[in-house]
């Protein structure tokens, strides 16, 4: 069957999204949308994804763990994972590398954790929109070993992506699927890209307000309606 | 030109790609960018490029643009693939303490003096 899905959305805990994303509004939204499944991946951290899953779990509708990590070169990558104990892990990786600076809100704005009625329980202290100490090949490597899998974000954009960052896409960088946001420019992207249409390519959102988020637009197949399919999915050829 | 082995004494250079011979290699200027697909485009033949970003990518990305050396400032950490890459592929790595506008300056007196 196929899916309809938005696999790249902020929660208000990233501090670039606006306030107004918080658990419900964002699961109702995707509902309204007709989505299938989403994906929460805030900016170097996973602590709204349990909250998001119980929300998605009570609105029957999948929700897929996810994180957006800022490499040491400053190249943005997905990770997405299958279980809870994948993400505690993963959360664990990040705050021994996450450099220890504090949030200014004024400047860079709120990084907010909610429960499942959208109130605020918690503001994350040190700021997310920072690189973490560990290398693009590390964070594929992190994000392998706990049986994720790691999607270099947005690569058609000119900042914090890997071809803007690193020039081009090394093919012995274990990746199989690539995400292209809304917009950017393809064709130089193909130029830069050896083996462009060897991955897989997974178009997202990258919401960071609610209207951003995309309709029935981009579709995975898979046997079954699951976080485990859709995520064995990603790395399979959709077209 | 500027012999390369001229500027490792004079900016007392660390060499980190110890197995390239760089008797007889010389530098004709400087570029300083970290945004690999800029560099790409705009670095010159010849060019001794400083860059704060030490992924694996930057060899192949002086090797494309012709680069005669390149040299990582104030310390930064070299992963051990871009060491080896870059003796594979006879592209020196030197690394010093200085800033890339200390190093900067540096090389443009030692230029200019010649």
């Amino acid at each position: 069957m196929k899916l309809a899905v938005d696999l790249h959305i902020h929660s208000g805990l990233s501090p670039c999204a606006e306030f107004t994303m918080t658990p419900n509004n964002i699961i109702n939204m995707a509902k309204l949308k007709g989505l299938d499944a989403i994906a929460i991946t805030d900016h170097n951290s996973l602590k709204n994804i349990e909250v998001f899953l119980k929300v998605a779990n009570k609105n029957d509708i999948i929700c897929i763990p996810g994180v957006e990590i800022t490499t040491k070169e400053e190249v943005h990558v997905l990770g997405y994972f299958e279980t809870i104990e994948s993400v505690r892990e993963f959360q664990r990786i990040i705050d021994m590398h996450l450099p220890r600076d504090k949030n200014n809100k004024e400047m860079f704005g709120n990084q907010l954790i909610y429960d499942e009625n959208d109130n605020i329980i918690g503001e994350e202290q040190m700021l997310l929109s920072r690189s973490i100490g560990l290398s693009l090949e590390e964070i594929i490597d992190e994000i392998r070993k706990l049986n994720g899998i790691p999607i270099p974000a947005h690569i058609n954009r000119n900042r914090f992506s890997i071809i803007s960052n690193l020039g081009f896409i090394n093919p012995e960088l274990k990746i199989n699927a690539i995400e292209i946001c809304g917009y950017g420019d393809l064709k130089s992207v193909e130029k830069l890209c050896p083996n462009f249409e060897s991955y897989n390519k997974i178009y997202s959102s990258d919401a960071h307000s609610l209207g951003q988020i995309l309709e029935r637009e981009f579709f995975v197949e898979v046997e079954r309606q699951s976080i485990k399919c859709i995520i064995n999915a990603l790395e399979k050829s959709n077209k | 030109m500027y012999k390369i082995e001229k500027l490792i004494e004079n900016l007392q250079l660390e060499i980190v790609s110890k197995n390239i011979d760089i008797t007889d290699m010389n530098m004709s200027g400087v570029y300083i960018g970290d945004l690999l697909s800029w560099v790409m485009g705009n670095i010159k033949p010849g060019d001794a490029w400083i860059t704060i970003q030490t992924h694996v990518n930057i060899v192949a990305v002086a090797a494309l643009g012709d680069a005669s050396c390149i040299i990582i400032p104030e310390n930064a950490e070299i992963d051990e693939s871009t060491i080896q890459k870059s003796e594979e592929q006879d592209i020196p790595i030197f690394r010093s303490n200085l800033t890339a506008y200390e190093l900067a300056c540096k090389i443009s007196r030692l230029v200019d003096k010649k």
